[in-house]
């Protein structure tokens, strides 16, 4: 160990105050400084913020983006979500595989290139997409991966390659990046224009408690999709005792096929920071926490830069606009790769500094959160959500959607449609209007609100996007005629497999069982039995799983099993005495080619 | 009865508990046994097992970590939550290597014996054989077999509420998910001791004391006879 | 009438199961008063003489002879039991299915401590059945119809499934009788 790596650990630990609540950001310096969190540096870790090193361990290997062992100086990390699959990943993955002669999960023998997938990136609408680092690239072909590939070798670091900077404020040089907004339709809500500073202002002429009666009397709903009503939450956080107060705001769209938060972090910033400030002032908080998926870390010095802009304008920081006693300010926290940490507690368990576990409830974040004060955690959307609705009153607000839905939602469209991109849309409009004005005539099957919603088909389309109806916290997968549902349901259990954090039995071993019997069907070696088998395991893992993601995790086979059964009874056959899965050959292969002769009971 | 008592049902029979109480706690009092495997007396809840799953008006929760209210009403030994039960226990046996035959905690490992209270013969789902489990035998008084860990955190929390030590964490995630000692490696490069609380938790065999294995013969183990439960179901007026 | 039949036979077994049939004792008398025995080690008939009503499966599938006697039992028998724990979990000879079959035969005939081998070979006679890539529980092979853990299950188990499936009864076992060692 030199002596310049102890002295850079040790200062890494000493930026954030040798705080054990700060690991997150210590264990993602260290990674991106020296290309993994290795024993030597947990030990240091460890000993410089006074905590057991098995507990930086945890932390280190709970997050994809943390590793213990060496990555290259770059990393690849290919967007493998269905969406990528269905418009070219395997090309890629073939290409650059080729191309570096690594296979995925390797490091180049220079010690240059690490090759790596992951899951939604967050760029479903313009797929087939990947990370070089922390940059993101989109819409890539072979081509120009393989130009990208040949730049860096001839030392051009990621930030630098050549690329089509994207439109808005993706071209912003905090910014620029390769990535379009694709803001198909524009909503009165969040994308309408926009004064900065007058919904925070009227929000502080009136009482807190005012402020949340709004909330209520425009009866918004969470945006994130499980639609918890925004005042109640607020009324809670506000009500609970507790020297500090925290407001944390959801910016960790895991959700495989959503993207509308990205778009409104790229152009609406300054809405988000406000309806967080007008959040601070409604349950007293002092502090607020973006939790920012890593996967979005392109944007990080874009937001810093408007947190401080926000400050230079007396948004953020002591006084706010003037009003004594009204102190709040935002902070960044980055994730690093764990869909889990979409669940609120799992996200406020990885804001400490700790694995994203997600924590028993009761108690709930509003009455012990963030360290155990009451904290608020909201979506992206209903912060910006919040702002318009002080700016513009509460009625207002609540006459546009429908009854029990009321505003607007922004949906994040893509897969086999002709425009995909974010949509500022009513509630209440019907699925058909929707696939409608993205072009998705023709769809077979329509996944509405990610892997943990539901899989519809065309008796369904005449169904309304609303919490009462097809709810969803923006994701909206289209499937055309082509595709085959099953594999849209296989990958969908191996993403959860993937990124269930393993606490509970349910989720963490329900789940595996639930994909493997799915490929007994896909291969046809199923009966009619394991349809049953599928249900009972599935309604075993959703009623007795410890958090949201197990409770939703088999729902793209329950809802298949629901709305395209023939397309599983087409691929089972009647019970047979041997079981169909037992393969023979496969079990003698070793010692066949062991012993150098064939089998004498099983002739091939 | 003070007016501090909370009044509410499970499976029909009126059971009382304290504010403050879990509903597992308050039925323990009550002697009505909720199976569970993770929740340990005198341990914060983990709630990680979901053995103890219940309905409380309607909704799926679970006992250790859900607190009584006034007037809830619990469903516990019923056919729906018993099936659930079984499954998590199937999963629990499937997911690890469970040899019980020779395994040195036979007799009173609290997982066989909630199979056996169950009635499973043979779990419903295929052996995953998980190549991955390793034993650690650098103690000279302890043993960790990984094969037969179900990831509960007795240890953790002993070790770290009860102990002081902070000896055992979770590292990785998902099916990688495993108990890992406060060292690089090995359970002798840590602080445990074999008379810490840590060692005597493990509802199974993966923690084990050495040199004291079958001590106690095939008939006089806690649940060759009487199932796990019987004592709480004992307290039963 | 003619009795039902019963066969049994013991796979990646250890016999201890069959130590256990034996051991209901004088019971054996009552049950060879309602049933046959067909295919068995205990009265040495080798092939099937006929349909059977119970198959008692004994160990799991180790090699390709375990593979072909257990489908043989299936085609046989109307009701197919796993006996013991090795039949519903592979028990002891499971325990290399976390190992490379190469490295235990390694282990086995040329590097274990205890090995004396001077030919250096691993055994590879023709009559010697393939061995399976791991240790198969038998309900992974063929559909079973009841398990009966135990190392060996104990007579009582043995007895009282019996008599229940000879006599058209449910198969209920009280707690003394789910044992899994």
């Amino acid at each position: 160990m030199s002596e310049n790596f102890e002295t850079a650990i040790r200062s890494m630990c000493e930026g954030v105050g040798n705080d054990k609540a700060r690991m997150m950001d210590i264990v993602r310096e260290v990674q991106e400084t020296f290309g993994c969190v290795s024993d030597d540096a947990m030990d240091l870790i460890a000993d410089q913020v006074r905590t057991p090193r098995v507990e930086v361990e945890s932390v280190v290997t709970f997050y994809a983006f943390l590793s213990k062992k060496q990555n290259g100086t770059v990393v690849f990390r290919l967007c493998d979500d269905i969406i990528d699959r269905m418009f070219g990943f395997e090309r890629l993955k073939h290409a650059i595989t080729e191309e570096l002669g690594i296979d995925i999960g390797e490091t180049t023998a220079d010690g240059r290139f690490s090759l790596e997938t992951t899951p939604c990136i967050g760029m479903c609408d313009q797929a087939p997409a990947l990370m070089i680092n922390d940059e993101i690239f989109t819409e890539v072909s072979r081509d120009t991966l393989l130009d990208y590939v040949e730049q860096l070798k001839a030392g051009i670091t990621p930030e630098r390659l050549r690329r089509r900077l994207g439109d808005g404020n993706n071209s912003n040089p905090l910014v620029s990046a390769a990535v379009s907004n694709n803001i198909r339709t524009r909503g009165e809500v969040i994308f309408a224009p926009l004064e900065c500073g007058r919904a925070l202002k009227k929000a502080l002429s009136m009482s807190p408690n005012e402020v949340i009666r709004d909330i209520k009397t425009a009866r918004l709903r969470g945006r994130g999709g499980a639609g918890f009503p925004t005042g109640m939450k607020w009324d809670f956080t506000r009500a609970a005792r507790g020297e500090r107060k925290f407001v944390i705001c959801n910016a960790d769209e895991g959700e495989p096929g959503t993207f509308k938060d990205r778009v409104i972090l790229t152009e609406r910033p300054e809405l988000l920071i406000e309806g967080m400030a007008i959040a601070g002032y409604a349950i007293g908080a002092q502090e607020g926490i973006i939790y920012l998926r890593g996967e979005y870390a392109y944007l990080r010095p874009f937001l810093e830069d408007m947190l401080q802009k926000a400050r230079n304008t007396g948004m953020l920081g002591k006084a706010i606009f003037g009003k004594q006693g009204f102190d709040f300010d935002i902070r960044i926290q980055m994730g690093a790769g764990a869909y889990v940490c979409g669940e609120e507690t799992a996200l406020i368990s990885s804001c400490e500094g700790l694995r994203g576990d997600p924590k028993n409830r009761p108690p709930f974040p509003a009455q012990k959160g963030y360290h155990g004060y009451p904290t608020s955690v909201n979506n992206v959307e209903t912060f910006c959500c919040v702002a318009r609705i002080l700016d513009q009153g509460a009625g207002w607000f609540s006459q546009i959607g429908s009854k029990g839905s009321t505003g607007t939602k922004l949906l994040s469209i893509s897969g086999d449609c002709r425009r995909p991109g974010v949509y500022e849309v009513p509630f209440g409009i019907k699925l058909c209007e929707v696939l409608e004005m993205a072009g998705g005539n023709g769809a077979v099957a329509v996944q509405i609100g990610g892997p943990s919603g539901q899989m519809v088909g065309p008796k369904d389309y005449n169904r309304t996007i609303c919490y009462d109806d097809l709810a969803t916290g923006g994701a909206m997968m289209v499937f055309g005629p082509n595709r085959n549902l099953l594999e849209v349901v296989h990958y969908f259990m191996e993403f959860f497999v993937e990124e269930s954090c393993g606490y509970c039995t349910p989720c963490r071993v329900g789940n595996a069982l639930l994909k493997d019997r799915l490929e007994r069907i896909m291969e046809g070696k199923g009966e009619p039995a394991d349809l049953d088998y599928l249900e009972d395991l599935g309604v075993t893992v959703k009623s007795t799983s410890r958090c949201g993601l197990g409770q939703t995790s088999p729902n793209p086979i329950l809802s298949t099993l629901k709305n395209f059964r023939p397309l599983y009874e087409q691929l089972v056959h009647e019970d047979q005495p041997f079981q169909a899965t037992f393969d023979i050959q496969k079990a003698l292969g070793e010692a066949k080619s062991i012993a150098g002769r064939p089998s004498m009971h099983f002739a091939e | 009865m003070s007016e501090n008592t909370i009044t509410f049902e499970i499976d029909g029979v009126e059971v009382q508990g304290a504010p403050g109480q879990t509903i597992m706690q308050a039925a323990d009092a009550a002697g009505i046994y909720i199976p569970r495997l993770c929740a340990f007396e005198g341990l914060p809840p983990h709630g990680s097992c979901r053995i103890c799953t219940v309905k409380v008006n309607g909704r799926f929760q679970s006992s250790c970590t859900q607190p009584v209210a006034e007037g809830i009403i619990v469903e516990n030994d019923t056919e729906e939550i018993l099936e659930f039960r079984r499954n998590l226990v199937d999963m629990l046996f499937v997911e690890g290597n469970h040899f019980c035959m020779f395994c040195e905690k036979s007799g009173n490992c609290e997982l066989q014996a909630l199979a056996y209270r169950l009635g499973i013969t043979a779990p419903k789902y295929p052996f995953m054989f998980p190549a991955n489990r390793t034993v650690d035998a650098s103690h000279k008084d302890i043993f960790i077999d990984h094969n037969r860990c179900i990831l509960c955190a007795r240890c953790i929390r002993a070790s770290r509420d009860l102990d002081g030590k902070n000896v055992f964490q979770f590292v990785g995630r998902g099916p990688e998910k495993h108990i890992a000692v406060n060292a690089r490696a090995r359970l002798v490069d840590t602080e445990v001791d074999v008379t810490d609380k840590a060692v005597e938790v493990c509802p199974v065999g993966a923690i084990l004391r050495k040199h004291v294995g079958y001590a106690i013969p095939v008939g006089k183990r806690k649940y060759d006879h009487a199932p796990i439960g019987s004592d709480i179901e004992a307290q039963k007026h | 009438m003619a009795k039902p039949k019963i066969a049994t036979t013991s796979l990646a077994g250890c016999f201890g199961c069959h130590m256990s049939i034996l051991d209901i004792d004088e019971r054996i008398l009552e049950l060879v008063d309602i049933v046959d025995f067909d295919k068995s080690p205990i009265n040495d008939i080798k092939e099937f003489t006929g349909e059977c009503l119970v198959g008692l499966v004994e160990g799991g599938c180790a090699n390709e002879e375990n593979v072909r006697v257990l489908q043989d039992f299936r085609k046989h028998c109307k009701i197919l039991i796993s006996l013991g724990d090795c039949a519903i979990n592979g028990g002891l000879p499971a325990m290399r299915n976390t190992i490379p079959l190469k490295e235990c035969l390694d282990e086995a005939y040329l590097n274990g401590p205890s090995v004396y081998n001077p030919s250096g070979r691993i055994p590879n006679d023709s009559e010697i059945p393939l061995l399976l890539n791991k240790v198969y529980p038998c309900h992974e092979v063929v559909k079973i119809d009841y398990h009966l853990p135990g190392c060996p299950p104990s007579a009582d188990t043995i007895w009282q499934a019996l008599t229940a499936l000879l006599t058209d009864k449910p198969m209920e076992l009280p707690y003394e009788l789910i044992k899994y060692d």
